[in-house]
């Protein structure tokens, strides 16, 4: 190896605020949805959507106010973020609209309920909503390590958060899972604010506590064991999400969050025991549930044999309806409202919608949105690797983490690869609080990317370098 | 609706959503080449001054001076605060003590702010050189009074730091 380093300086790149690519593919995200749009409205209707022109509009809109906060208040955010979170947006109205015409859904609804309200215009009125937190985030939040401060209220606020949906009065009992409040006519998902809370606490606590965590250990068949007494914080979030498994009946929430905490744990001490740990944990926590709550159990049952129970079990006749739409979307996909999806019947357009991605976009589609949801992860992971605080970057990573979880477990559970857990696929599902949580997501990224990409301010003067003052004896 | 529209439509949807990824991933690209790589002394003679290469200097000048063999390649502090950190040797001079500016800043009360520089002479042996700092540069035990070509290995104690050359 020939060294030549002497002749060349290597210094990093300034990196161009990028504002301009952000914009063009933020167009690009805006047109997309439109031609979605108009493909279902031609297909189901033989006509072009009344609305197309004021949805288009009002969507670009939106997309232009994201923008130019961004443009204003974060110049070196990462420009991929916005415009992929907006295309998830888009197309994920249009996919609830695309349900809302099917007929079979509205019989359905007139049926259990007796009226049939569509959903994408309530989507439309949150995604404006979270536009609005977006930017509402990006003006309050200058920096995101004012945060740390909250370290220890942040716990409380994600405790009080996932305890909600218990407190009798206020829960809500939807379908077997309590995971939502009612507050004047609306129901809240708690849950998915508790994501962006709690990991605000992680980051804080993970930051100070990591030293202790990873140093003092003893080795134990080629693994670094914790001591007994640094197991307290994991053994606490196990406890706390099996409580929330036991007492909500709701799988997805603690998965997300144990598993968060262990993808954390291992960024912040580089120990692979506490995989293999968190790993163990989760699996004995899912078998102890599993074996006493009937609730999980029928969910698993319904993943083991989606078609033996088909006819006996509500839960095997959503999975089986899923996986067979995916299996006639085949590679090309049936076409924008030419599929049978809406057979799923309930949730067919919140928990499975992307079963409807996988039946009329086909495979082809699916491995776009799949790979559109690892873009934001990787940006997200991107920013954690360039953030110059340890806060900054444990809190980063969380984020990234928890919605990478996410986006498995939901995409997971649709295609028969793990158990069913009843969380919603960011962006897509229709649903307010999830919306409003992943637009909060986005806009904490942002701002941890923009503080991360910023140049560096120009060092400090040196105190060495003043002048010295001669005194003399006159 | 005629069925060769709606299959054209259903094709051309898919052909944009993989566009729009692809050009996503294209924006990624340039972040993959975070650095850059300026030539100092063989552009300034060239003319070209100072234009940015990317590629990892494939052009660079010969060096100057030929690396000997078994020459130490990297400086590591084995003690201290900053224990664990390299440094290339690259036939710069490394510069320690409290001052901002210095290679490696040491924040100890026993360094003065320019405590001591280590570089290499004209056939490639690395000196170290005490600036008169107060407490003193040590090689091995002794106390360095005069710049001293360094063994490789040997360690160099300032305050409580300690660094060694290694290859």
């Amino acid at each position: 190896m020939s060294v030549v380093t002497n002749t060349t300086t290597i210094g990093a790149i300034e990196l161009p605020s990028r504002r301009n690519t952000e914009l063009l593919l933020l167009a690009f995200a805006v047109v997309i949805p439109i031609f979605a749009y108009a493909n279902v409205g031609l297909a189901i209707h033989g006509e072009l959507p009344p609305g197309m022109f004021a949805y288009g509009a009002g969507f670009a809109v939106l997309a232009g106010i994201a923008h130019f906060v961004v443009r204003r208040y974060a110049k070196y955010a990462d420009p991929l973020l916005l415009p992929l979170a907006t295309l998830l947006n888009g197309l994920g109205v249009v996919l609830i609209w695309r349900l809302d015409q099917s007929e079979r859904l509205q019989n359905l609804a007139k049926r259990s309920f007796g009226a049939f309200s569509p959903s994408a215009p309530n989507q439309m009125l949150y995604t404006a909503l979270a536009i609005a937190l977006f930017a509402a985030v990006l003006l309050i939040l200058k920096d995101h390590r004012v945060l740390q401060r909250f370290t220890y209220i942040s716990m409380a606020g994600a405790l009080v958060l996932l305890i909600l949906p218990v407190v009798p009065g206020l829960g809500a009992d939807v379908f077997g899972a309590k995971i939502w409040i009612s507050v004047g006519g609306f129901s809240i998902q708690p849950g998915e604010f508790a994501k962006i809370v709690i990991a605000i606490f992680f980051a804080g606590y993970l930051m100070v506590k990591r030293d202790a965590l990873a140093l003092a250990s003893r080795r134990f068949m080629g693994l670094y064991l914790p001591r007994g007494r640094d197991l307290g914080p994991i053994l606490m979030i196990w406890a706390m999400s099996l409580l929330v498994l036991v007492f909500e009946n709701d799988l997805g929430t603690s998965l997300l969050f144990f598993g968060m905490f262990v993808i954390m744990l291992y960024v912040a001490t580089e120990r692979t025991s506490w995989i293999v740990i968190g790993l163990l944990m989760s699996v004995g926590g899912a078998v102890v549930v599993a074996s006493f709550a009937s609730h999980v159990q029928a969910r698993v049952n319904a993943w083991l044999d989606p078609f033996g129970c088909y006819t006996t079990s509500g839960a095997c006749e959503q999975v089986g309806q899923s996986i067979m739409s995916f299996g006639s979307g085949g590679v090309l996909g049936a076409g924008w409202g030419q599929g049978n999806s809406d057979l799923i019947g309930f949730a067919a357009n919140s928990d499975f919608i992307f079963s409807t991605v996988g039946e009329e976009l086909g495979l082809s589609g699916v491995m776009a949105f799949l790979l559109i949801y690892g873009l934001i992860i990787e940006r997200g992971v991107r920013t954690a690797l360039a953030a110059r605080d340890p806060f900054g970057k444990l809190f980063a990573i969380g984020l990234s983490g928890a919605f990478a979880l996410q986006i498995f477990v939901v995409a997971g559970g649709v295609m028969g690869l793990i158990p069913l857990t009843g969380m919603t696929m960011p962006f897509l599902a229709s649903g307010g609080s999830s919306v409003l949580a992943n637009w909060i997501l986005i806009a904490v990224l942002i701002r941890i990317s923009d503080t991360a990409r910023r140049p560096a301010p120009a060092p400090a003067p040196s105190p060495d370098s003043e002048m010295t003052q001669v005194v003399r004896p006159s | 609706m005629s069925e060769l529209t709606l299959t054209v439509m259903r094709l051309g949807f898919l052909a944009v959503l993989w566009l729009f990824v692809i050009v996503a991933v294209q924006v990624i690209r340039s972040d993959l080449f975070g650095t850059r790589v300026t030539q100092r002394g063989s552009s300034r003679r060239g003319g070209a001054g100072g234009a940015p290469q990317q590629g990892g200097g494939r052009q660079a000048a010969p060096p100057q001076q030929r690396q000997r063999r078994g020459a130490p390649t990297k400086l590591v502090v084995s003690e201290g605060i900053l224990t664990g950190t390299t440094v290339a040797l690259a036939g710069q001079t490394i510069t320690l003590g409290r001052a901002h500016d210095s290679t490696i800043v040491l924040d100890d009360d026993y360094a003065s702010s320019r405590h001591a520089r280590i570089y290499p002479d004209r056939d490639g042996q690395w000196i170290v050189e005490d600036l008169g700092s107060t407490n003193g540069t040590y090689l091995d035990r002794t106390r360095l009074t005069t710049p001293t070509p360094i063994p490789p290995g040997a360690p160099i104690r300032i305050g409580k730091t300690v660094i060694e050359l290694r290859k």
